[in-house]
């Protein structure tokens, strides 16, 4: 079965979903989907420092997007230029130091287009048991530090109040997004990564009551993207990224609709009626 | 007596070079209510964030006892409206609590009705009161309030104190408290810390009231013999939005012409 290439492919879709979805919700809740978006950028600095330095791609990534992170958490300290400048200086110098690298090094064949869209279709069994392993560290991590990440995304003060210890939970929290990147960077791609975490979280959120039940809604909702996705892409010969990415807007768009609503009913119709 | 709960020494925060609050000195022992009173802008917060280790202090020292155990009802709280988060499910934010645990302070504060009721929903009075059953469900060693009753009407206030007070006799906890109301800090207090930018005096309620500081700050104030209290309803908004009217009848609402006199509720707090 894992012969197949599509089966391959929407494993891969489906595992990475599955992460996305929960860590997605935390980027909506704290309001990082910039952030998100600049460990993207920093992560293709990654793909080709692996490449110039001939070490494991996924590391690579991992390290990059980890160290630019640790950076922005230090540099946002002390500096005095607001945050969204600093995401886009960080961002965008990444962006172009990689293509400058990439260019220097004339002796590899390069698909740009896969490094920014992703290549869902070339997914190998390797890169399966990256993602299902990997994933299954991340939402270990995650589902370790729930609570206290929560508490901490809450509030601030009430966490540190009440011995949180939000900075060590919000640290963790950006190793695990760091992670996600690395090990989805192949499947969606750098330009696409952020919409796979905040597109289907922003769908979960008026389907759901309580953070756990968002979480949880984000995943299935990712996964059916992905599905949808990957089966549309296979019938139009659409890019594979992009066509799960598209599904996933429909999806949040069909989630802003009357037809969510009813279907929060149905979801919680034990519950007590919330007010308007 | 047993050890403090925490200590502050000389304590002070500057943030770019400008001072927020200095040589504030304080201890909260188990069991005791300590107030910080001052007008706005006299670091009231800033010395409780430095207390609680929010801040970490520029100058001086705050110290907290080991393992300690605080319940803490900030002054602001703004939860982004991304976060689905219903009433149930904050009681637990930095604590698991069973169903007894997350339902009974709720009753004793009166929104035990609101148990499932999303939190964004809530009025800023019944939020209050939310944060503070959170707070007294962690059987703190220490509870810190950071003006408790903010919002909440006039007949709750005088609720919640007692809550505040009873709370303390039965954990035995040691409380710190921001509060404008000095009638209320002048009357259950053990302890009041005067701040403007500085500490300016602390001892016991009647010590602080005699000293020079407090009446250059509070004068007028305390020469008009905090008449808050002085106007009386003739009839109780009850927790859950009904009213109770003098003849004992309780009604859903009630009607302008019915004698309530929302113009003269205390206005300065």
């Amino acid at each position: 079965m894992l012969d197949d290439f599509f089966v391959r492919a929407l494993l891969a879709g489906i595992g990475v979903a599955v992460i996305a979805g929960p860590l997605g919700c935390f980027i909506i809740w704290r309001r990082m989907a910039y952030f998100g978006d600049t460990l993207s950028h920093a992560a293709l600095l990654g793909v080709a420092l692996g490449l110039l330095l001939e070490i494991n791609i996924t590391l690579a990534i991992f390290t990059v997007a980890t160290t630019a992170s640790l950076a922005l958490t230090v540099w946002q300290r002390k500096s005095t230029v607001p945050q969204d400048a600093l995401l886009g200086i960080l961002s965008h110098s990444a962006l172009a130091i990689a293509l400058v690298i990439l260019a220097f090094m004339t002796w590899i064949r390069f698909d740009i287009t896969a490094l920014l869209f992703g290549d869902v279709l070339s997914v190998t069994k390797l890169d399966l048991a990256i993602i299902y392993g990997g994933g299954a560290l991340i939402l270990f991590g995650l589902v370790y530090i729930w609570n206290r990440l929560f508490a901490a995304t809450v509030s601030y003060d009430l966490s540190v109040s009440e011995g949180g210890d939000p900075d060590k939970v919000n640290l963790i929290f950006t190793i695990l997004v760091a992670s996600t990147i690395a090990i989805s960077l192949k499947i969606i791609g750098a330009l696409l990564i952020t919409a796979m975490l905040i597109i289907p979280a922003a769908a979960a959120r008026r389907l759901a009551r309580g953070p756990e039940t968002m979480a949880l809604s984000a995943a299935a909702v990712g996964i059916i993207a992905v599905v949808a996705g990957l089966f549309s892409s296979l019938q139009w010969d659409t890019p594979s990224g992009p066509s799960i990415v598209v599904a996933a807007t429909l999806l949040f768009f069909l989630s802003l609709t009357p037809i969510a609503a009813r279907f929060k009913t149905f979801l919680f119709r034990n519950n007590i009626e919330e007010r308007p | 007596m047993s050890h403090p709960l925490i200590k502050l020494e000389n304590a002070g925060l500057s943030v770019q070079n400008r001072w927020l609050v200095r040589g504030v000195s304080f201890l909260v022992n188990p069991g005791e209510i300590v107030t910080l009173i001052g007008p706005n802008g006299s670091g009231k917060s800033t010395t409780a964030k430095m207390a609680l280790g929010i801040s970490s202090p520029s100058e001086g020292k705050a110290l907290r006892a080991p393992d300690l155990q605080v319940g803490y009802v900030p002054q602001r709280l703004n939860i982004d409206w991304t976060l689905p988060l219903t009433v149930r499910r904050f009681m637990c934010l930095t604590q698991k609590l069973s169903s007894m645990e997350i339902v009974t302070p709720l009753e004793r504060t009166g929104v035990a009705h609101l148990l499932d009721h999303d939190i964004h929903s809530l009025s800023g009075g019944e939020l209050q009161r939310v944060l503070l059953s959170r707070a007294i469900a962690l059987k703190p060693d220490l509870l810190v309030l950071d003006e408790p009753v903010q919002g909440v009407d006039i007949n709750g206030e005088i609720e919640m104190y007692n809550l505040i007070l009873a709370i303390r006799n039965e954990l035995n906890c040691g409380v710190l408290m921001i509060s404008h109301d000095l009638h209320l800090v002048m009357a259950a207090t053990d302890q009041v810390v005067c701040l403007n930018g500085h500490m300016c005096c602390n001892g016991t309620p009647v010590a602080v009231a005699e000293t020079d500081e407090y009446k250059h700050l509070f004068g007028n104030r305390v020469a008009a013999g905090l008449a808050v209290y002085q106007h009386s309803h003739d009839h109780e908004h009850l927790p859950d939005g009904s009213v109770r009217h003098a003849d004992g009848s309780v009604t859903d609402h009630c009607h302008p012409d019915d004698g309530h006199h929302h113009g003269q509720e205390k206005s300065d707090a």
